[in-house]
């Protein structure tokens, strides 16, 4: 199943300047390895030790998928990820 | 009885019932009005609680300047506890605030640096962080961000009143900056009562992040226990600006920017519920954001690029 990755800044010089990329998989992390596949170098951005870098937040639509299944989180068609870092927010 | 000062009169914000809101008719939907705070935000609770505490250990002395990087709602907390405290205060800005703020800032009589180039609070806390090194002994940082006194004025103060006012509460809703009313809230309704859920709602950062280099420098606030929260959603400006003005519409509360992502994280959790009572914090009212003209445009046919690049938190 593919799925469409929207990255901010950080991640679109890697992925030649593009703000949504195309990724293959069943779960989150399927499509994490089919995007390393595809732009080398993506997932040591995105991943540490096996686990979500602390202060990266993926989004499922529009929910954090470490309160979901975090990288087990299945995917149907149609869903949109989100890789957005994890900022200072709030006044 | 009156209160004995300003200081007496913040908190006890009103939880309001909308009928209105609720997707469906066995879920109640409630609303925590912090913009009834006296300078108009949730912040009054934290900037007492942070003061209060310096002062009780010794940190803050009658010699000191008091300086925070802010992007409006603490420093304007901050600058009425200082005045009303007799302290000098400064204020480190992003220069992307609404004018709103630095005009309520001076009023209290705040000084105001802005962090040069700086495009998200990040930068404004770095600037901040400089100025106290360079400089030790003259300020005292409350510092939001890393400050227990700020999770502990939601678990002493917000925390009760919400569950005094909706004993049987299912699901608490806040925006996520500092993380400190999630994480104080969270705590105190989590102890007592058990699968109660706590949900985050998230600014979307759009272009605010185009001037990181790399991911790592992101940053996490110390005082937030990602242990209390049981989701995160991130809800993108346009989004928050249309629910604000839906909360207008139908239940004529005059609320702020982040208070519009909060709402449409609580309404969605609402709508998961077959019954049940959701309660979502609306952390001030929209005074401080008339000049975006939010109430009087049209929001749905607003192009993204209009609302990104702003600081609405």
């Amino acid at each position: 199943m593919t799925v469409e990755v929207k990255v901010t800044a950080t991640l679109q010089k890697m992925v030649g300047g593009q703000r949504v990329i195309q990724g293959d998989g069943a779960t989150v992390g399927e499509v994490i390895d089919d995007l390393e596949r595809k732009h080398p170098g993506i997932k040591d951005m995105v991943m540490v030790d096996g686990q979500i870098h602390r202060f990266v937040n993926i989004y499922l639509n529009d929910e954090d998928v470490r309160f979901l299944s975090q990288l087990d989180t299945p995917l149907k068609e149609g869903d949109v990820l989100s890789i957005l870092p994890a900022l200072a927010g709030g006044a | 009885m009156p209160f004995a000062s300003i200081l007496d009169a913040i908190g006890n914000t009103p939880l309001v019932h909308l009928p209105r809101l609720s997707p469906k008719s066995g879920v109640n939907l409630y609303a925590k009005l912090e913009g009834q705070n006296p300078t108009g935000s949730v912040k009054d609770r934290i900037a007492r609680h942070m003061i209060l505490a310096a002062e009780a250990s010794g940190a803050l002395t009658p010699d000191k300047i008091i300086l925070e990087p802010t992007s409006g709602n603490t420093g304007i907390s901050l600058a009425m506890v200082a005045r009303a405290k007799g302290y000098k205060l400064i204020c480190v800005l992003p220069d992307n605030v609404t004018p709103e703020r630095e005009q309520l800032l001076r009023a209290f009589g705040a000084d105001v640096v802005y962090a040069k180039d700086a495009i998200s609070t990040n930068d404004a806390v770095y600037k901040a962080q400089q100025m106290l090194a360079d400089d030790p002994d003259r300020y005292f940082m409350p510092y939001q961000y890393g400050n227990e006194n700020n999770p502990q004025a939601h678990y002493d103060t917000t925390g009760p009143e919400v569950l005094r006012d909706v004993p049987d509460i299912d699901v608490f809703v806040a925006g996520l900056g500092t993380g400190g009313t999630l994480t104080g809230v969270g705590r105190y309704l989590k102890e007592r009562r058990p699968g109660v859920k706590v949900i985050a709602a998230v600014p979307h950062p759009g272009d605010l992040v185009q001037g990181l280099r790399d991911l790592g420098e992101g940053f996490i606030p110390a005082v937030l226990d990602e242990s209390v929260l049981d989701g995160r959603i991130v809800v993108d400006a346009r989004t928050s600006f249309a629910t604000v003005k839906e909360l207008m519409e139908k239940e004529a509360i005059f609320a702020g920017i982040s208070s519009g992502a909060v709402m449409r994280v609580a309404i969605r959790a609402a709508d998961r519920l077959d019954s049940g009572n959701v309660v979502a914090l609306l952390a001030d009212g929209g005074w401080k954001y008339l000049s975006t003209a939010l109430w009087t445009r049209d929001w749905e046919v607003t192009e993204e690029s209009e609302t990104q690049g702003t600081i609405w938190w």
